[in-house]
């Protein structure tokens, strides 16, 4: 009789804990499609009741990018080829089951650190996969913001950091976002702005040195960030990356959420000619997010996060209002076309002789 | 950038000889007939009409040994930059607007001829069917938006020229003989961008591909920040001979 009970027991205790360790596969799943930035993937502001097991997959490319007008090119290590990597979007309560995929054609081993997960060096430890590995983690997201991700292989994460492995997860209220009242906060559109600072190696005339391997590149590279001294600072892989041609679009009258992420160094965001309507300084949001702002701080190591509603067309300046670090490529544009407002501004007398007195 | 490093004395030396023993060649010259220009600057869509008599103008740009004989003489600014092999055959680069002023005066007092920096309108009758006048943009007195985002559009979509330079005749020839208007390498004008700000004007236009808004102490436009659009690449001149 006490066997038999034993055993009930032992089972019962088997199964709960199985029921226990299987929470996330009685939820719905869903595979989300990637995008490089400044995009971000379809997704609901406001959660689904249930929450999801949402599945991600990244590959890891190391590849030589071009990171200037003038072809300087950069030795990079990437999240699915971009720099920074994509952006994911989930929801509070969601469990994010991350693939993350080294191919053979790579020469080193990488792994995923997420600020967002707890345990493990944020996933580090039970991702480290060499060329021909993949490993596949699953954490829950248990608090809401955004949150930095990135390669972090012992001994050298540095390294892999500056040469373009690192990326942004948004874990959104289930409510989706609100302002201090508890007002709902929408936004139309989601940029997203990935400041890295580079440190390319000069050669004896002051040229940049152009490595033909990654591991060729690592020394100098190592030597030239203990400087501390950026050669460029550059939103989303390059000088001009989000000007031009790729300048970032908007309407009058459309809300864009811009998240800003700097895995390595602080940076101070502004829009020239706008403001910061709403901003998660800090990008967790949890905590109320701070009106009206002219520029905002971002800590090295986070992304943040700010709501713009545009009002008048033209062309806007997103830079890191650190002006040097503008000028050597931290700034972006948005084209923003719609109607003038003249009572928010107007040319009252255009530039000509002066002819006022007092 | 193009640039040069001083690397051999015999070189400087020659540099030297050149400057005090050699007589100056005088520069070939192009005959540029009267004619209509017309043309807009950049920021406005206001037409300038210049009725212009016809002119002489150097048929090439400055040459790199030609300037470098100007700063041996001390009549100009020193550069970052000496003769090499290809000094004669191509152009002087890395030129403020100052720069080329003290060359067209060095080498008006040297060969006692008149030189001087061409209007914009003259380039733009120089430079005849090697530069192809863009759309003005049409200003919308209720939305001062419109003309901003159409010349982002259309600085946006100008193609980016590579900055090697070519010896000269690389970007070709015009009507009047013209070599490489509208290549790689801007053009120094006289004209100044803010008419209406009296006797004052510290800021040029430079002439190429499209007309270039700058500081007349520029010698490497950059753009970056809150600058849009393609700045020149290089910044040279060549000069309009009076009489």
């Amino acid at each position: 009789m006490n066997t038999i009970k034993h055993l009930a027991l032992s089972i019962a205790l088997a199964f709960s804990g199985q029921v226990l360790a299987d929470a996330a596969d009685g939820l719905p799943r869903v595979k989300v499609g990637l995008v490089a930035p400044p995009q971000v993937h379809a997704h609901e502001q406001v959660a689904p009741k249930e929450p999801r097991v949402v599945q991600f997959r990244l590959v890891i490319e190391e590849k030589k990018m071009v990171i200037d007008d003038q072809g300087t090119t950069l030795q990079a290590m990437t999240f699915n080829g971009s720099m920074p990597g994509p952006t994911m979007v989930v929801h509070e309560g969601d469990f994010v089951e991350l693939t993350l995929v080294n191919p053979a054609s790579n020469s080193m081993p990488h792994n995923i650190d997420l600020h967002a997960a707890t345990g493990a060096l944020g996933g580090a430890a039970l991702t480290l996969v060499s060329p021909g590995q993949e490993a596949v983690l699953r954490f829950k997201a248990d608090r809401t913001g955004t949150f930095v991700y990135h390669c972090a292989p012992e001994g050298m994460v540095a390294w892999h950091v500056l040469a373009g492995m690192s990326g942004t997860l948004m874990v959104l209220p289930r409510e989706g976002l609100k302002d201090p009242a508890g007002n709902s906060l929408h936004y139309d559109r989601a940029y997203t702005i990935g400041e890295s600072d580079l440190y390319i190696p000069k050669d004896k005339d002051g040229k940049y040195k152009d490595y033909s391997t990654l591991l060729d590149s690592y020394a100098d590279s190592r030597e030239t960030m203990r400087g501390l001294i950026p050669s460029h600072v550059v939103f989303n892989g390059r000088v001009g990356a989000l000007t031009g041609k790729n300048a970032l679009t908007a309407n009058v009258g459309e809300s864009v959420l811009f998240i800003h992420s700097q895995a390595n160094r602080d940076s101070r965001p502004h829009l020239i000619g706008g403001h910061g309507d709403w901003v998660w300084e800090t990008g967790k949001f949890d905590n109320p997010p701070l009106k009206n702002l002219e520029t905002w701080f971002v800590r090295g190591g986070s992304a943040g996060v700010a709501l713009y509603t545009f009002r008048q067309p033209g062309v806007y300046a997103y830079l890191n209002h650190n002006l040097i670090e503008a000028e050597m490529g931290a700034a972006g544009h948005i084209v923003v076309e719609g109607e003038w407002d003249d009572e928010l501004m107007m040319q009252v007398k255009a530039p000509g002789p002066i002819t006022s007195q007092e | 950038m193009q640039r040069f490093v001083y690397r051999t004395a015999p070189l400087l030396l020659l540099g030297l000889l050149t400057a005090c023993g050699k007589p100056l060649v005088d520069p070939e010259l192009v005959e540029v007939p009267a004619g209509l220009a017309r043309y807009h600057l950049p920021g406005s869509s206001e037409v300038h009409e210049e009725r212009l008599d016809g002119f002489a103008i150097m048929s090439r740009q400055v040459s790199q040994a030609e300037y470098s004989a100007c700063i041996d003489d001390g009549g100009c600014p020193a550069l970052e930059m000496v003769p090499d092999e290809g000094a004669a055959r191509l152009p002087a680069v890395g030129l403020s607007w100052l720069d080329a002023q003290a060359y067209a005066a060095w080498l008006s007092r040297r060969s006692g001829q008149h030189y001087r920096l061409p209007r914009h309108g003259e380039w733009i009758l120089a430079a005849a069917s090697a530069y192809v006048e863009e759309e003005p943009m049409v200003d919308d007195p209720r939305n001062p938006a419109r003309r901003w985002l159409a010349e982002y559009a259309q600085r946006a979509g100008r193609e980016r020229l590579p900055e090697m330079l070519k010896p000269f005749g690389g970007y070709g020839r015009n009507e009047h003989g013209l070599l490489d208007a509208g290549g790689n390498v801007w053009e120094w004008t006289d004209t100044c961008y803010s008419r209406n700000a009296g006797e004052f004007c510290g800021i040029r236009i430079a002439a190429g591909r499209h007309p270039s808004v700058l500081s007349e102490f520029e010698r490497n436009p950059t753009s970056g920040a809150c600058s849009v659009g393609q700045p020149p690449t290089h910044l040279g001149l060549r000069l309009v001979r009076e009489g």
